[in-house]
């Protein structure tokens, strides 16, 4: 194994863009295992890619459109059943900026 | 019976679609506990189902080419009104307001949905083992895995609780659990198979494809569930000939190519040789076999590691706990967000997002996801040149046969490397699929994986209906 690919910081760092909070003996027990994926992806460092385009997608795909009618939509109750917290017929969150109203 | 001799029984009035449910979940009802295939066992539904199949014979219609057939579905198919969990705490509650298409096409076809099957949390694993509610065992030995993440389908396949399961595969997810379990997987050509409510995991390479016990009954599944779908933008947009009317066509004449970057380093020597009984056999069916190189091939598992939980990171951002499933509350909403994702998500869900995040983050893109998507471009251009020479490839499907439950749970690493065989098919997008052929040392089963350009099912499925016959 080389050099540490990953810092705890970095990767707490990355938990955090990620929205996840890890207890201190995860943090531990991912970074290692971080680095070491990151460890053998280093393998493709070896090879020339320079003159190679980027694949997206495996097969070529073109947009696909449709005329710009109306169709079948979910059923709005149905839903709305399925949210953790709904109020007149809309999702509720906590707030999103400031303090509660 | 198989899943042919069913809907043809079932077609002609010998059968009734009741009976062979009620006989398929007196099977489950008596097995499961020891093999924990299913997340939920749908037993009202599949009986009003199989009721609404028996009225239509009755009345002289016919209910389709899957007539009676009881399915399996895995837990990341949309099932309208149908816990779909993807065996994660974070959708323990959730009902979809929708059906996947697949699960339309087979409904259409007459097939009988008798329940959800257990699976790696989002897809994630090789093992079933990163199930939130507890892994499936094997059922040809409950000491061992099934495989992964579709490796409840497999058992169920595989313990007779259905004759079709389907399951999806990002990077073998079908085809290596039907190797562990013996039983036949398919992963068809990205495109094939609509994904329209495939809760997703790697967009750019996650397929639905069917398990079964027969490459007939494969064929028959396939064709039902293959074609274009309006709603979904990546789904090839001309249908394809069937597979089923060419299965016996043989393959005399075919070029095959034994792939040495899958076939050789890491593969047990048991493994190994029963790969080579499976050469044979092509041979002696007329084919020409050859080793075959794809040199970047040995760069898959290191491509696919980044670029799928770079898609999984961006994919899995929509559990928030705000339109459906947990939400544990927090004073804002961001704070909702971490809580609902931290307890929501098991470990090897919470690695790959960060895994990703880190692969897309700034400063660290084109060093490693962008890297990963020109290693892809690699991949596909040295299978570009192998199918100038070959019409198909072999390899094992699995480097081993099943593994210990436990062995691998605690070294991410070790179970990322069961992969590596099948890995490299869903970053050119092309057809592959398992056929079971013979068993290990340990007595348990091998798969033989036939690998096919874009497309090629026809092709691929007339192999593997060879290989079927010489066992």
């Amino acid at each position: 194994m080389g050099q540490q690919r990953i810092t705890r910081a970095e990767c707490a760092h990355v938990a955090a863009l990620a929205r996840l909070e890890l207890t201190d003996e995860e943090l531990d027990r991912f970074t290692g295992q971080l680095d070491e994926l990151l460890d053998h992806v280093a393998e493709v460092e070896a090879l020339d890619l320079e003159a190679l385009p980027p694949t997206m997608h495996a097969l070529p795909i073109a947009n696909l459109l449709r005329p710009d009618t109306p169709g079948e939509v979910l059923d709005r109750d149905e839903v709305l059943a399925q949210a953790p917290f709904a109020e007149d017929g809309q999702f509720r969150v906590p707030p999103v900026l400031g303090e509660a109203p | 019976m198989t899943a042919v001799e069913i809907a043809a029984a079932v077609r002609s009035g010998q059968r009734s679609a009741r009976s062979v449910v009620d006989e398929h979940l007196d099977v489950i009802a008596g097995g499961d506990a020891d093999i924990h295939a299913f997340n939920l066992v749908a037993a009202d539904q599949a009986r009003a189902r199989a009721d609404e199949i028996d009225g239509a014979v009755a009345a002289g219609s016919d209910p389709g080419p899957l007539a009676g057939v009881p399915v399996a579905l895995k837990d990341n198919l949309c099932t309208r009104g149908l816990a779909t969990t993807c065996s994660s705490r974070i959708l323990e509650d959730w009902a979809p307001p929708y059906d996947a298409s697949v699960v339309e096409q087979l409904h259409n076809a007459g097939a009988v949905v008798v329940g959800k099957t257990n699976m790696d949390e989002f897809a994630m694993g090789s093992s079933t083992e990163n199930s939130a509610f507890g892994p499936t065992c094997n059922p040809c030995d409950t000491s061992r895995v099934p495989g992964g993440s579709s490796g409840g389908s497999a058992a169920a396949v595989a313990a007779g609780f259905a004759p079709v399961a389907l399951g999806s595969d990002t990077g073998g997810s079908i085809r290596q659990p039907a190797a562990l379990c013996g039983v036949v997987g398919v992963k068809p050509t990205y495109g094939l198979v609509s994904r329209y409510g495939l809760v997703a995991f790697a967009s750019s390479l996650d397929q639905i494809g069917p398990f079964t016990t027969t490459v007939a009954d494969a064929a028959a599944v396939l064709d039902v569930i293959s074609g274009p779908d309006a709603r979904d933008s990546t789904s090839i947009s001309e249908p394809q000939p069937p597979v089923s009317h060419t299965l016996a066509d043989g393959i005399d004449g075919l070029r095959v190519g034994v792939l040495t970057e899958l076939s050789g380093n890491g593969i047990a020597p048991d493994v190994a040789a029963q790969l080579q009984a499976a050469v044979r056999a092509l041979e002696s069916a007329g084919a020409s076999v050859a080793e075959a190189s794809a040199p970047a091939a040995v760069y898959g598992l290191s491509a696919y590691y980044l670029i799928a939980p770079a898609e999984a990171s961006s994919n899995l951002a929509r559990y928030d706990g705000v339109r459906y499933g947990l939400r544990v509350d927090g004073p804002s909403t961001p704070d909702m967000n971490t809580a609902t994702r931290s307890a929501g998500f098991g470990d090897e869900v919470k690695r790959r997002i960060m895994i990703g995040t880190y692969a897309l983050s700034a400063g660290y893109y084109d060093a490693y996801y962008g890297k990963a998507q020109k290693v892809r471009t690699l991949i596909i251009n040295d299978f570009a040149s192998v199918w100038e020479r070959f019409d198909l490839l072999v390899s094992p499907t699995s480097p081993t046969t099943a593994f210990p439950l436990g062995e691998r749970t605690a070294d991410p690493m070790a179970m990322y490397m069961s992969d590596v065989c099948t890995v490299p098919v869903n970053l050119t997008g092309q057809a592959a699929m398992s056929v079971p052929y013979g068993v290990g040392d340990d007595g348990l089963p091998v798969g033989v994986q036939i690998m096919a350009p874009a497309l090629g099912e026809p092709v691929m499925f007339r192999a593997a209906a060879v290989l079927e016959a010489s066992l």
